[in-house]
């Protein structure tokens, strides 16, 4: 026998069921004056710095049926590539963008929106520039453990190409799938498809 | 880099441990049965994390109100109270280095203790208690300690095969220092036999991580003549040290 590592096992994962609302956004499901507002429900202010954008995200079921109780949060940049984390070495991030939002998907319609910002260039481990990305997290009835993707920016083919995460997808059929479509009115819809042809590439990361 | 409020220790920037995805639950679980059309059935693309998952958002204390951390209160008229066994929950968010996880963001949401939950999508006959909304959030201090109080929620019947139950639980969302960590799960109470039978806790493939997830009744916690409690550890993904990692010019 050697020496105990001494290491815990990280808490098993379960569901966020069908109420997730009345713990994540308590005023969306008519839960009110307990929290004045629902935790990232607002991304930015006047003061935020940056090109503003609108995400209308949608999750789709195998048989392409959006979740209507869906929760989705998203990560991600400033508009210099900073993070507001402060894990974050390489400079102060803008003080009034903290990059994290999280939206329940609508009871009726399946669709959530982020009004954000368009986040700027990140480094990969190497120092080679990722392409802008907003990093996504999804969890509803019926996913047992949170899902991981990213949504890149439809304008930015030179940078999608040359990322360095993106090329780690080996069937390049699927790399649309993490491309977010820009509509007529300029916001952006990203589509994320749990399974099926379309499935989105989630990580394990 | 943005300052701790919590810590004037030095921030950690390595890459999480790689999450063992034998030991949570597999997404394809059909006994329950809402997995088989959620689940994603291609391999999930693996790497190592980048900033992008090392760096996660930090909450500050001021985000709380004072009774955010009391489920008992915090939607009740004044001077009145919600229904049932009054409990404290309390616990230390670590990882898996053991070490505490302070400034840990951590919401919950219950049943009230007939298996009630305030949502207009719940279907059970069970009565509603006016004064039990069922949210509650906390952040942890310097060790990762935390607690709150709240009642005991009860079991309730759910859509699954034609009669199965939950065992009574309290659902955890918890926030640790990089979006990596994100996690949520569920909190079960010790020596209830119904945990045993539910659907969802045997999506988890390991007996021992399942009893990672049931708390332990505390006497020695409880406040006498007032609330019993249980205690309730919460580990989130481990970080390796930076120390040796090459740092990259520019970077
Ligand atoms: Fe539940």
């Amino acid at each position: 026998m050697a020496q105990s590592l001494d290491r815990l096992r990280e808490s098993a994962s379960q569901t966020a069921g069908p109420y997730v609302h009345i713990g994540l956004t308590p005023n969306f499901c008519g839960i009110g004056g307990v929290y004045e507002n629902d935790l990232g429900a607002g991304m930015v202010n006047d003061k935020t710095k940056g090109e503003r954008i609108s995400v209308r995200m949608r999750v789709l079921d195998g048989t392409g049926t959006p979740l209507k109780d869906a929760l989705v949060e998203i990560w991600q940049a400033d508009t210099d590539g900073l993070y507001n984390s402060p894990s974050e070495m390489r400079g102060a991030a803008d003080p009034n963008f903290v990059g994290w939002g999280r939206k329940a998907t609508d009871m009726d319609t399946g669709e959530c929106m982020f009004e954000t910002v368009k986040p700027g260039w990140v480094p990969f481990k190497d120092g080679r520039l990722m392409a802008p990305h907003i990093t996504v997290w999804i969890v509803a009835r019926g996913i047992n453990i949170g899902l991981h993707t990213r949504m890149y920016f439809p304008e930015e083919e030179k940078a999608n190409a040359e990322d360095p995460v993106l090329a780690r997808i080996e069937h390049r059929v699927r790399v649309p799938t993490l491309i977010a479509e820009r509509q007529g009115d300029g916001s952006y819809i990203f589509d994320i498809h749990l399974q099926g042809e379309k499935e989105t590439v989630f990580f394990d990361i | 880099m943005t300052a701790d409020p919590l810590s004037n220790r030095k921030p950690e920037t390595g890459a999480f441990f790689q999450r063992d995805r034998t030991w949570h639950p597999a997404a394809f679980t059909p006994g329950y049965k809402t997995s088989v059309l959620r689940s994603p059935q291609k391999a999930l693309l693996s790497l190592d994390n980048t900033l992008s998952e090392i760096t996660g958002p930090v909450f500050g204390h001021d985000i709380l109100g004072e009774l955010d951390n009391d489920l008992i209160h915090n939607f009740a008229k004044p001077g009145e109270s919600a229904i049932g066994p009054r409990i404290v929950v309390y616990g230390r968010v670590l990882d898996e280095r053991g070490k505490g996880v302070p400034g840990a963001l951590l919401e919950f949401w219950q049943a009230n203790a007939g298996g009630r939950y305030r949502h207009k999508k719940e279907g059970y006959v069970a009565a509603l208690d006016p004064n039990f909304g069922g949210c509650g959030r906390t952040i942890t201090d310097e060790d990762g300690g935390y607690a709150f109080r709240t009642i005991q929620p009860g079991p309730y019947p759910w859509p699954n095969g034609p009669n199965d139950w939950r065992p009574a639980h309290i659902h955890f969302s918890v926030f640790g220092h990089g979006f990596a960590q994100r996690l949520i799960t569920q909190m079960y109470f010790e020596g209830d036999p119904m945990i045993w039978q539910c659907p969802i806790v045997k999506t988890i493939p390991d007996r021992v991580a399942v009893e990672g997830l049931i708390a332990a009744l505390d006497m020695q916690a409880t406040i006498p003549m007032d609330a019993r409690a249980y205690k309730f550890d919460i580990v989130l993904r481990g970080r390796r040290s930076s120390l040796f990692e090459n740092r990259l010019e520019g970077n």
